[in-house]
């Protein structure tokens, strides 16, 4: 089938069932903006109630009259805020973005493949993960309100229907939307699993693939392995939700003075089994932002990136130590001393490959010609924001004084820096790295410059404040920051940290306009406008249907920029080795 | 060395049919898929299992499963099952063979066995139920033993059933002539797996 060719398929084909990866990849990628949209705007409500506890808000009051009475925001509807921040952040906007958006996008075109093993089961998992959306969305619809019991869904709040009042209708949805949403996912590592191991073209070795495909195969493994214990945690749930078992319900529970008749299973089941699940999960998100950096690293340093391998090995490490760290997030669970100790000392040797990461990321500058283009920005930011994060990682890591911090804004500050400022910077860098080889056309780099710094000032004033927070004693999903007297001499910082918020909030829309008044109006992009070596760049922009007239041969690695001492010289992956000498003449 | 050009044949169906790296297990991608679900699903019953390890090591007490489950019965659907197997090892060799014939009737053998289990295995729950086992609660000892029980055979026996829909299916295409070794293999795998992990819930669930 020839590209033009193509052109003759139905809309609806094309755009809206297509089985092509880049459509399904721009799909994901649209839809997380989407998603992103009521996770950013939930986070403003969330926001405003922080840094004016007290104040009445009519208009909201008016805007959102489930959310608010009478100019206040009702404290079960906070609860919801915050869980349903949270779930579909990292869910609906990180791993749809990043994992499923470029990974579709981006993963054939990085090994010379013309599509997905199983394009068919490919479009399934973004069709599955639409009602996913839908599911979560309407939550807030229902009689009483969203899930309230947070986005780790701890039972009994999320296992006793009657216990707070997003514990009925919004519970079961946010299950119901999670079920789906781990279906969709499962389905999509499938395919990248799949691909990336089979599909790869004549001379694409495994040690030659770019970063972003490896990190994009070891958060496809490790989904594979951690979703299926959140399956069972999601299906027990359901079942003591519904059908009246007790997996994780203890005897002599009380709720509204009624004892309750459950009895003989235990809540610490559930925080097991969630966190076995929830630590790789924010390693699935969090490595592909970094194989992103790498990338674009090399491409805006004209640089080889340093340590290739063992930045490969170091992936490996981390990908295998985040199946063996859980229980840090249940130091204070009353776990025994022992483990946690265990726990503790696996978690701190994880920031050792995170180290070799990002010391290789900085290497990489080593003798660099940087030019200073928005994903370059949002990748240099990012080695920042690793480093910073995995330095309150460490406190919290540390046992005894994570049973200090645990539960404190000290574990927002960290978590954000990593699960929000690294993976979204990974999102940003991606998307102006390859907008013109998914739209054909440039990307303003006036206006990405203007988004970057906002964005930038806004996030690392909020999060690292929120560290001081929480030393400051500062519980997390409060809903009154100023209820405790002795948090008194920090609670001042919420005002701040809101506004810088808003800033970077007010960024997110510069970023938006300028996307898509680029994929409309943009100057028309070249084949390769970055003078980029791997294999994206050797076909046109937007890339054809199938991808490559003939696939292209892999003769060297990905990142061979400047390594021979020319100047802005560059091998892309697809030259072949040069004859030697006499053979020439 | 130049760039391999690809015919207009591989172009068409851009997927399948193409030389590069297959490398490092160099099997074609629907069996590498059929194995990579498969560890995912079988992390699932994991799941299920350790979570069924973690309440009793944490009940103060577990009923005595062989006053509980008539053993013979269960012995005899292992027995079964694992028989089962072996027709389905017998099917896929001879369907690699293209002796659709003997494929067919052992694959149509192994759905017979699976559809055995399933009727021993509702009789069997048809009993547990008469006796008084519920999900909430049970006569013999904690509620979440009961629950666990059917959970975990429930899930196992959703399993086997579209095991043997499918089995089914690939019966009826070897009939006509249109299955293909591989086809018959995916399944093989998949009717295996089944029966590993009741190899698992057996002596978990009813031994121990
Ligand atoms: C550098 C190594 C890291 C270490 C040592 C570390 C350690 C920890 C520890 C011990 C906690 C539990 C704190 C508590 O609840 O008391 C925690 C929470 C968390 N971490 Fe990390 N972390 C690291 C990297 C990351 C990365 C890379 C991500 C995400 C991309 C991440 C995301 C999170 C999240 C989301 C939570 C909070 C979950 C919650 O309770 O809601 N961390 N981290
Ligand atoms: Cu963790």
């Amino acid at each position: 089938m020839s590209a033009e060719a193509v052109h003759a398929e139905s809309f609806i084909r094309r755009y809206l069932f297509s089985t092509d990866h880049k459509t399904i990849g721009k799909q994901y990628l649209l839809t997380a903006f989407f998603m992103g949209l009521f996770a950013v705007g939930w986070s403003i409500l969330i926001r405003i109630q922080l840094a004016w506890p007290h104040a009445n808000l009519p208009l909201l009051s008016r805007l959102f009259p489930g959310l608010y009475q009478d100019g206040v925001l009702l404290p079960e509807r906070y609860l919801s805020l915050v869980t349903m921040h949270g779930t579909v952040m990292v869910f609906f906007v990180i791993s749809f973005a990043l994992v499923s958006g470029f990974g579709n996008f981006i993963i054939p075109l990085h090994i010379g493949a013309r599509d997905m093993a199983y394009p068919v089961l490919n479009m399934l998992s973004y069709w599955t993960a639409v009602p996913a959306c839908i599911l979560m969305i309407a939550s807030f619809f229902v009689p009483d309100g969203a899930a309230a019991a947070g986005w780790t869904a701890y039972p009994p709040l999320s296992a006793l229907p009657q216990a707070v009042p997003g514990s009925g209708w919004g519970q079961t949805l946010w299950l119901l939307g999670m079920a789906l949403f781990i279906a969709s996912f499962t389905m999509g590592s499938l395919n990248f699993v799949t691909t990336i191991l089979n599909l790869r073209t004549k001379g694409m070795s495994m040690f030659r693939m770019p970063l972003t495909v490896w990190t994009l195969f070891i958060s496809s493994v490790l989904g594979i392995l951690a979703f299926p214990a959140l399956t069972a945690a999601a299906i027990m749930l359901l079942l003591d939700r519904h059908g009246g078992t007790s997996f994780f319900l203890p005897s002599g529970l009380v709720v509204g003075g009624q004892v309750l008749e459950h009895s003989g299973g235990t809540p610490l089941l559930f925080q097991h089994l969630f966190w076995f699940l929830g630590h790789p999960e924010v390693y699935i998100l969090v490595l592909p932002a970094i194989g992103i950096a790498f990338d674009v690293v090399a491409v805006f340093g004209r640089r080889p990136v340093f340590g290739y391998r063992t930045s490969i090995w170091a992936l490996l490490v981390i990908g295998v130590l985040s199946m063996i760290v859980w229980g840090h997030h249940m130091f204070t669970s009353g776990m025994n001393p022992y483990l946690g100790e265990y726990f503790s000392v696996a978690t701190v040797a994880i920031t050792v490959p995170f180290a070799v990461l990002g010391m290789n990321l900085i290497a990489s500058l080593w003798r660099a010609e940087i030019r200073l283009h928005p994903a370059m920005l949002f990748a240099l930011a990012m080695i920042a924001a690793i480093g910073l994060g995995g330095l309150g990682g460490l406190w919290l890591g540390t046992a005894s004084s994570d049973m200090y911090l645990h539960d404190s804004y000290f574990v927002v500050g960290h978590f954000h820096f990593m699960i929000g400022v690294v993976t979204a910077f990974g999102i940003f860098a991606g998307t102006y790295y390859w907008f013109p080889k998914m739209f054909g056309r440039m990307i303003d780099q006036r206006l990405g410059k203007i988004h970057f710094w906002a964005t930038s000032v806004g996030v690392f004033f909020a999060f690292i404040a929120m560290h001081f927070l929480g030393l400051g004693g500062v519980l997390r999903r409060t809903y009154d920051p100023t209820a405790y007297e002795y948090t008194a001499s920090v609670t001042w910082l919420n005002l701040p940290i809101s506004i810088a918020l808003f800033l970077a909030a007010a960024a997110q829309v510069v970023f938006l306009v300028n996307f898509f008044w680029s994929m409309f109006r943009g100057q028309k992009a070249e084949a390769n406008p970055w003078e980029a070596a791997t294999l994206e760049w050797t076909t046109p922009s937007p890339a054809p249907h199938l991808n490559w007239r003939e696939l292209p041969s892999v003769f060297r690695g990905p990142y061979e920029y400047r390594t021979d001492g020319r100047a802005a010289g560059y091998r892309s992956q697809v030259v072949p080795d040069e004859p030697p000498a006499e053979v020439r003449a | 060395m130049t760039t391999v050009a690809m015919g207009s044949s591989e172009t068409a169906a851009p997927v399948a049919h193409w030389q590069g790296g297959v490398s490092p297990f160099a099997v074609s991608w629907q069996k590498l898929m059929m194995w990579i679900f498969l560890v995912t699903d079988a992390l699932l019953f994991a799941g299920f299992l350790a979570s069924y390890g973690f309440v009793r090591l944490a009940s103060p007490a577990w009923p005595e499963q062989n006053e509980v489950f008539p053993m013979l019965k269960i012995a005899a659907m292992t027995f079964v099952l694992i028989t089962s197997s072996a027709t389905m090892a017998t099917a896929v060799g001879a369907a690699h063979r293209r002796d659709l014939k003997r494929a067919m009737v052992f694959v149509a053998l192994t759905a017979l066995g699976g559809l055995l289990f399933l009727l021993a295995q509702a009789t069997e729950w048809a009993t547990l139920i008469a006796e008084g086992a519920r999900l909430t609660h049970n006569p013999w000892g904690p509620a979440p033993f009961a629950a666990f029980f059917f959970m975990i055979t429930g899930f196992h026996g959703s399993h086997v059933l579209i095991g043997v829909i499918l089995l089914t299916v690939v019966a009826l295409r070897l009939w006509r002539g249109r299955a293909t070794g591989m086809g018959v293999e995916v399944a093989g795998l998949y009717w295996h797996f089944v029966d590993v992990v009741w190899c698992f819930i057996f002596p978990l669930f009813y031994l121990l």
